[in-house]
């Protein structure tokens, strides 16, 4: 019995799951970074805080 | 009547305030993704470059080394989210419910890969892709459990309310994490029991042994940096969330 499909398909499977797992990550954070930034150009701050700046992902 | 003064802040209060794990966490992303990125590659090197095949599986073996990482960290993975589900119950800690949230699509995906490599191993040496036995069905109540978890964190607005509650799942949940580990010795199962962490030491070569180590810590290091990665993003976007409210609330005066 030929094995290479069985272990191409394992390692394309596990490869396209952890890009997509990065994938989400990075645009979740960049996103969110986006959204603290329209916030802050509106002039809203956080009471507990004057700026956002240093804790940017 | 004494006047009671407040406790003061230890170094594990001050290290794990969420703004200071905005600051610490931030200069750990870059070292931490090199590190996984040098680890995957040597790894890889040597599972398809300087690891023999199995004298009965073939090549099937190079499954083994992406099949057991994700297997170790669908339970470990888990039980890091029964530790913060404790600190969400027991010491109400502002970062353990964030650390629950941030883990557990990763979890999710990490079992879903042990299911899905391993019906590609199990097919070609044990002649089928499933068979209801304890080990596998134990994973597959792992990754839905893991699922209810993330949907019951997308069923609340109120993140403190969902936190309690997801930490009540997650610790009734825990009780499959020995059940999945035991699960080759109480029942009759396709599986092996286990070969690497043993009394007497690992049962399998250094040369399948190493890359197997060197995948698990590839993986291993993956998680702590998504994880980190993700805590930042949900610690964020609570602000985003407060400073919208807070903005609503002033325009409605």
């Amino acid at each position: 019995m030929d094995h290479t499909p069985f272990i191409l398909a394992t390692y394309l499977g596990v490869a396209l799951l952890l890009a997509a797992m990065i994938a989400h990550a990075v645009w979740d954070s960049r996103r969110v970074a986006r959204r603290l930034q329209a916030l802050e150009e509106r002039g809203i701050r956080r009471r507990s805080a004057a700026t956002v700046a240093d804790d940017r992902p | 009547m004494t006047a009671s003064t407040p406790r003061q802040p230890t170094w594990f209060d001050r290290l794990a305030h969420p703004g200071n794990f905005l600051r610490w966490s931030r200069p750990l992303l870059l070292p931490f993704a090199l590190a996984t990125a040098l680890v995957f590659a040597i790894g890889l090197w040597f599972v398809f470059f300087n690891s023999p095949a199995d004298y009965q599986m073939g090549d099937m073996v190079r499954v083994m080394y992406v099949h057991v990482p994700n297997a170790w960290l669908s339970q470990f993975v888990y039980a890091a989210m029964a530790v913060s589900a404790l600190g969400t119950l027991v010491w109400r800690h502002p970062l353990a419910d964030v650390a629950n949230k941030a883990a557990a699509p990763l979890g999710a995906a990490f079992t879903a890969l042990a299911l899905y490599t391993g019906a590609l191993w199990g097919r070609p040496t044990w002649g089928t892709y499933w068979e209801w036995d304890g080990r596998m069905t134990s994973t597959l109540v792992l990754l839905l459990i893991y699922l209810g978890i993330i949907a019951l964190w997308r069923a609340f607005d109120d993140q403190l309310k969902a936190g309690r509650i997801v930490a009540i799942v997650t610790l009734v949940g825990a009780v499959n994490i020995p059940i999945i580990k035991f699960s080759v010795d109480w029942w009759n199962t396709l599986h092996q029991p286990a070969s690497v962490f043993v009394a007497g030491g690992p049962r399998m070569p250094p040369s399948i042994l190493t890359p197997l180590l060197l995948m698990s810590l590839a993986f291993t290091l993956l998680f702590l940096t998504l994880h980190i990665v993700r805590m930042r993003t949900e610690i964020l976007r609570r602000r985003a969330v407060t400073m919208a409210r807070q903005a609503a609330l002033e325009e409605a005066r």
